[in-house]
């Protein structure tokens, strides 16, 4: 059996992010706004995180997920949209790469 | 994300229409527009191609960057006639990113065991369609040899503005079929609209090739749906 969110749908991030506020969580929401060369996840792609470091669904095939859900938690306190960028040969801001070659760009902001 | 605008994206989204929600990354601002919601200017035109063309993307409009995140309905394959070659397309559209759902009033034809794991409704198009309505993001196949079934379909999908119809017979049928949606009153360029005999040429013998030439034709009606621009670009 598939897992639904609430709302019935099969799980999808952005209606997993409406059920998430409902039930008064605070959510953060990723989105691939660009990529170069192989990326894993196409751009328009989301993950959503809440206060407590839960996520749904995915910006890259789980490469930089984890630094993505720790930028989230600063997005979630202050407010500020961040722009993210990961890439194999991208060290001077991130550590984190993607092993398949491509380059992402990552936007994270609050949702409210 | 303000949450009034994910909220309308998402009730968009369950109704099946078009929507595309526009970020301005410069002060994190975004609002949700619907598909025939007028926007001006630069961005206006921005907003239009990605609607076309159904890809998202990062752009400069006016000095100000913006992401248009575009959310196409998924398209759907409605097949009227549960026969021999939707026994063949349904698994072929499920491949190649369709809904798939079949109706077809005759309960031999509709049975579970021809058509696992796919929506199957075994009453008239009329009912089916009434629960399931049509919409622009639906294919139409009438598939069934018979006017009682097919026509009705036909019409509701022409109302709907369904991006592909079509309908299985030959010149000949197609003829007779031309008469009498005239005499129930559909217009003639709404008729023109038919995709008959169904299938691109290729020459489909079997009840298997000829649902590849259907399919191939609802996928070259996907993604021309009315856009000069793609014509040079690649499949």
């Amino acid at each position: 059996m598939l897992d639904q969110t609430q709302s019935g749908e099969p799980l999808d991030p952005l209606m997993a992010a409406e059920d998430w506020m409902k039930e008064g969580r605070d959510v953060a929401i990723a989105t691939v706004v660009e990529t170069w060369g192989s990326a894993p996840r196409p751009v328009g792609s989301h993950l959503i995180i809440d206060g407590e470091g839960h996520f749904e669904g995915s910006v890259s095939g789980g490469c930089v997920e984890g630094a993505v859900v720790a930028e989230a938690a600063d997005v979630l306190s202050d407010g500020k949209p961040r722009m993210l960028e990961f890439g194999v040969a991208d060290e001077t801001a991130w550590q984190v790469g993607l092993s398949c070659g491509g380059r992402i760009k990552v936007y994270v902001e609050r949702l409210g | 994300m303000d949450p009034y605008a994910l909220k309308k994206l998402n009730q968009c989204r369950r109704e099946r229409r078009a929507a595309l929600l526009v970020t301005n990354l410069d002060d994190g601002r975004d609002r949700v527009v619907v598909e025939g919601d007028p926007v001006a200017g630069p961005l206006g035109e921005a907003v239009e191609k990605a609607f076309r063309s159904g890809k998202s993307a990062t752009m400069e409009v006016d000095g100000r960057t913006f992401f248009l995140n575009v959310h196409l309905p998924p398209p759907r394959l409605v097949m009227v006639g549960a026969v021999h070659i939707s026994q063949a397309l349904a698994p072929m559209a499920r491949m190649a990113g369709f809904d798939v759902h079949i109706i077809d009033p005759r309960t031999a034809f509709a049975s579970p065991e021809r058509f696992s794991g796919v929506r199957l409704d075994a009453e008239w198009p009329e009912e089916a369609l009434a629960r399931s309505p049509l919409d622009a993001y639906c294919a139409l196949a009438a598939l069934t040899h018979d006017p009682k079934i097919d026509d009705p379909a036909l019409k509701a999908a022409l109302d709907a503005g369904c991006f592909y119809v079509g309908a299985l017979g030959s010149r000949k049928t197609h003829a007779r079929r031309v008469e009498r949606l005239t005499a129930a009153g559909v217009p003639s360029s709404a008729i023109e609209r038919i995709h008959a005999p169904i299938g691109l040429a290729i020459g489909a013998a079997s009840p298997p090739e000829i649902a590849v030439a259907v399919l191939a034709e609802i996928i070259e009606a996907l993604r021309s749906r009315g856009l000069e621009a793609r014509k040079g670009e690649a499949a």
